[in-house]
């Protein structure tokens, strides 16, 4: 037999277990109620037979009639078979029957006592199938609740952030530059590899197509302006938010349910104030820090590519990124990065404190930040981009 | 004449819809220590949430030297607290933790801010484990170092849940001890959620026993006298560690 195979190894541990030990019988007495004569040891064993046997007898008692389980001729019962039979008797009382559990001797009676097999059945609760409106009705106040909570969080935030604007000294500075290296320095290796590699795809994608025309040089201005102002501070925001903004949920959600955040407010602190202001100030500074990078490693994968594969110098791929590329072009990146910076600490830190529900809820809310998050840079990059169209930057 | 430093007015506490308790009033004495009893799920630690203003409550009113907690904005706390877990900041040394209050509440020097922490950890038996993080320590050393934290900005008043659940009696014992020697020396008022009942017995000045069933206060006195002397078969079972049937 091979050893760890689940079936094989029941199989064998039934066959020492041995045939079961009890008999049923059905029988009635002088007055003609229904009941079922047990006999023998009934044990957790054969609990499985046991529950077969009772099911085949009971199913065909009908409401008002009796069918009590008589246990004179038990020689000893377990738990897990004390727990069938006052099942039995629970769902048969519940069906209109009467079921008792009668002549147990003293031994077994205490065991029906503590199985509460010996009180009255209390009446059962239906439990009606939620409807597909119900859900849909849940559902949508679900949404509402969590709109009125980020509603909320957003408002309670603006009031912080005014406190502190009044009194600087009420505001947790100490956290400030921990959590800008935290969420900067530490970031900067993987946005540069990860922009210079988006730089270099897409010039790969499109250097072919604009061969094809011989407007090879126009590359230059593709993946400039494609990178200073949507692929860096879209890419680097992206990375952050899987990075900073899901450590911030967690980190906030393990605090909310390990109560420190009670403690801090016990303390005459405002979580607020104290935490999650900081991480909203750290990531504003230096997200468009980040993007600056990002836009530089983003270009160096397009100049890589069109000196190395297309007829292009490097002064005239630098030249050409020169004339297309301005200051506002760079600009309209840089604040988008930074309003992306604001969004990714607010979501996170928002569903962070909003965390219940210990390890899982923590989990939950983690996945929420960063989905919600993802969603909102997506939302805020299409509004800033036709904010600065309508502005007149094309 | 009485000095009642906590006044609760009529006071229903629950949450989604659950009330815990309803209509419960009760007051504390300066310089107290004050237990607040009953069986598990029966409200105590949510009543102490209330009383430190982490809840609002359905009903009813807490006031502290007249202040409402729950009203209370950012500033120094006029009362310490320690949680079940400690709720001690993970991310923070032992230090750290301690140091917190004073660093945000106060213009001490940082040798002084040292001086301070070092005392108190001290002071709770915590001496030399100052550069720790929570994760090091054990149940009884975080509870320790969360009565350090409640203590120090000098609160008049202290509120401890649970302050024994889940250590060794040895430990359990010191603790005690500790709470005694605040009451006795400091004049620390100390309100103590608790169903641990040799840590009652030996702490406790008064208490109220708050019951699930009827979502009220059953007893109320000095718990040596309730032990003893109760006719209340929920508080004799409670006292005698006796199931309730067998009270009756």
């Amino acid at each position: 037999m091979r050893a760890g195979d689940p079936a094989r190894s029941l199989a064998a541990f039934r066959r020492t277990l041995g045939a079961p030990r009890f008999e049923l019988e059905p029988a009635r007495d002088a007055e003609g109620r229904g009941r079922l004569m047990l006999r023998g040891r009934l044990a957790f064993s054969h609990a499985a037979a046991l529950w077969r046997e009772l099911r085949k007898h009971s199913m065909g008692v009908q409401r008002g009639q009796t069918f009590d389980l008589d246990m004179a001729g038990v020689e000893s019962i377990d738990g897990g078979a004390m727990a069938l039979l006052t099942h039995l008797r629970a769902e048969l009382q519940q069906r209109g029957v009467g079921c008792e559990l009668v002549h147990a001797a003293d031994s077994v009676q205490q065991l029906v006592h503590m199985y509460s097999g010996d009180v009255a059945v209390g009446r059962r609760k239906r439990r009606r199938p939620i409807g597909t409106l119900d859900q849909l009705g849940r559902a949508t106040m679900g949404i509402v609740h969590e709109v009125q909570l980020v509603l909320a969080f957003l408002g309670q935030v603006t009031v912080a952030g005014l406190a502190v604007v009044r009194a600087p000294g009420t505001a947790n500075w100490r956290e400030l530059t921990p959590t800008m290296e935290r969420v900067g320095a530490d970031a900067t290796p993987i946005v540069v590899l990860i922009n210079f590699l988006v730089g270099l795809v897409t010039a790969l994608q499109s250097a072919p197509q604009l061969e094809r025309f011989g407007a090879s040089i126009f590359l230059a201005d593709l993946i400039g302006l494609a990178t200073v102002r949507e692929l860096g501070p879209l890419m680097t925001a992206i990375i952050v938010c899987g990075r900073s903004g899901a450590a911030f949920a967690a980190e906030l959600g393990s605090m909310k349910v390990n109560e420190e955040i009670d403690a801090l407010r016990t303390m005459g602190f405002a979580p607020l104030r104290f935490l999650v202001l900081p991480r909203a100030l750290a990531l504003m500074a230096v997200m468009p820090l980040l993007t600056l990078i990002a836009d530089a490693m983003g270009m160096l994968g397009g100049f890589t590519i069109a000196t190395l594969t297309l007829d292009i110098t490097p002064i005239g791929y630098l030249n050409e990124t020169q004339k297309a590329v301005g200051l506002d072009d760079v600009m309209q990146g840089l604040v988008k990065s930074s309003m992306f910076g604001l969004a990714i600490a607010l979501i996170s830190c928002q569903q962070g404190l909003a965390t219940t529900g210990g390890a899982e809820g923590v989990g939950r809310r983690t996945t929420a930040a960063v989905v919600t998050t993802l969603f909102s840079l997506i939302l805020i990059d299409a509004a800033a981009t036709i904010f600065f169209r309508g502005l007149g930057y094309e | 004449m009485n000095d009642v430093l906590i006044r609760v007015e009529d006071l229903t506490i629950g949450w989604d819809g659950v009330v815990l308790q309803a209509g419960v009033s009760f007051e504390v004495e300066r310089g107290d220590i004050f237990v607040l009893l009953g069986s598990s799920g029966c409200g105590k630690s949510t009543m102490m949430r209330h009383m430190v203003g982490l809840e609002n409550p359905i009903s009813g009113r807490v006031m502290i030297a007249g202040h409402d907690p729950s009203k209370r904005d950012v500033g120094a706390p006029p009362f310490g607290v320690m949680f079940q877990s400690g709720a001690l900041l993970a991310s923070m040394t032992l230090w750290e933790n301690v140091a917190l209050p004073l660093q945000g509440w106060t213009d001490l020097p940082p040798d002084a801010i040292d001086a301070i922490v070092q005392a108190k950890l001290r002071l709770v038996g915590l001496q030399g484990t100052a550069a720790q993080m929570p994760s090091e320590l054990s149940g009884g050393m975080k509870k320790r170092a969360a009565i350090a934290r409640a203590m120090v900005l000098e609160p008049a008043l202290i509120f401890l849940d649970e302050p024994s659940a889940g250590l060794d009696p040895v430990t359990a014992a010191e603790l005690d001890r500790l709470i005694l020697g605040l009451n006795d020396n400091l004049g620390l008022t100390v309100v103590v959620v608790s169903h641990d009942l040799e840590s009652i017995a030996t702490i406790g000045k008064h208490c109220i026993m708050l019951d699930r069933e009827s979502k009220s206060i059953i007893a109320a006195g000095d718990p040596r006298e309730l032990s003893k002397r109760s006719d209340d078969p929920r508080v004799r079972s409670f006292f005698h560690r006796e199931p309730l049937e067998a009270a009756r």
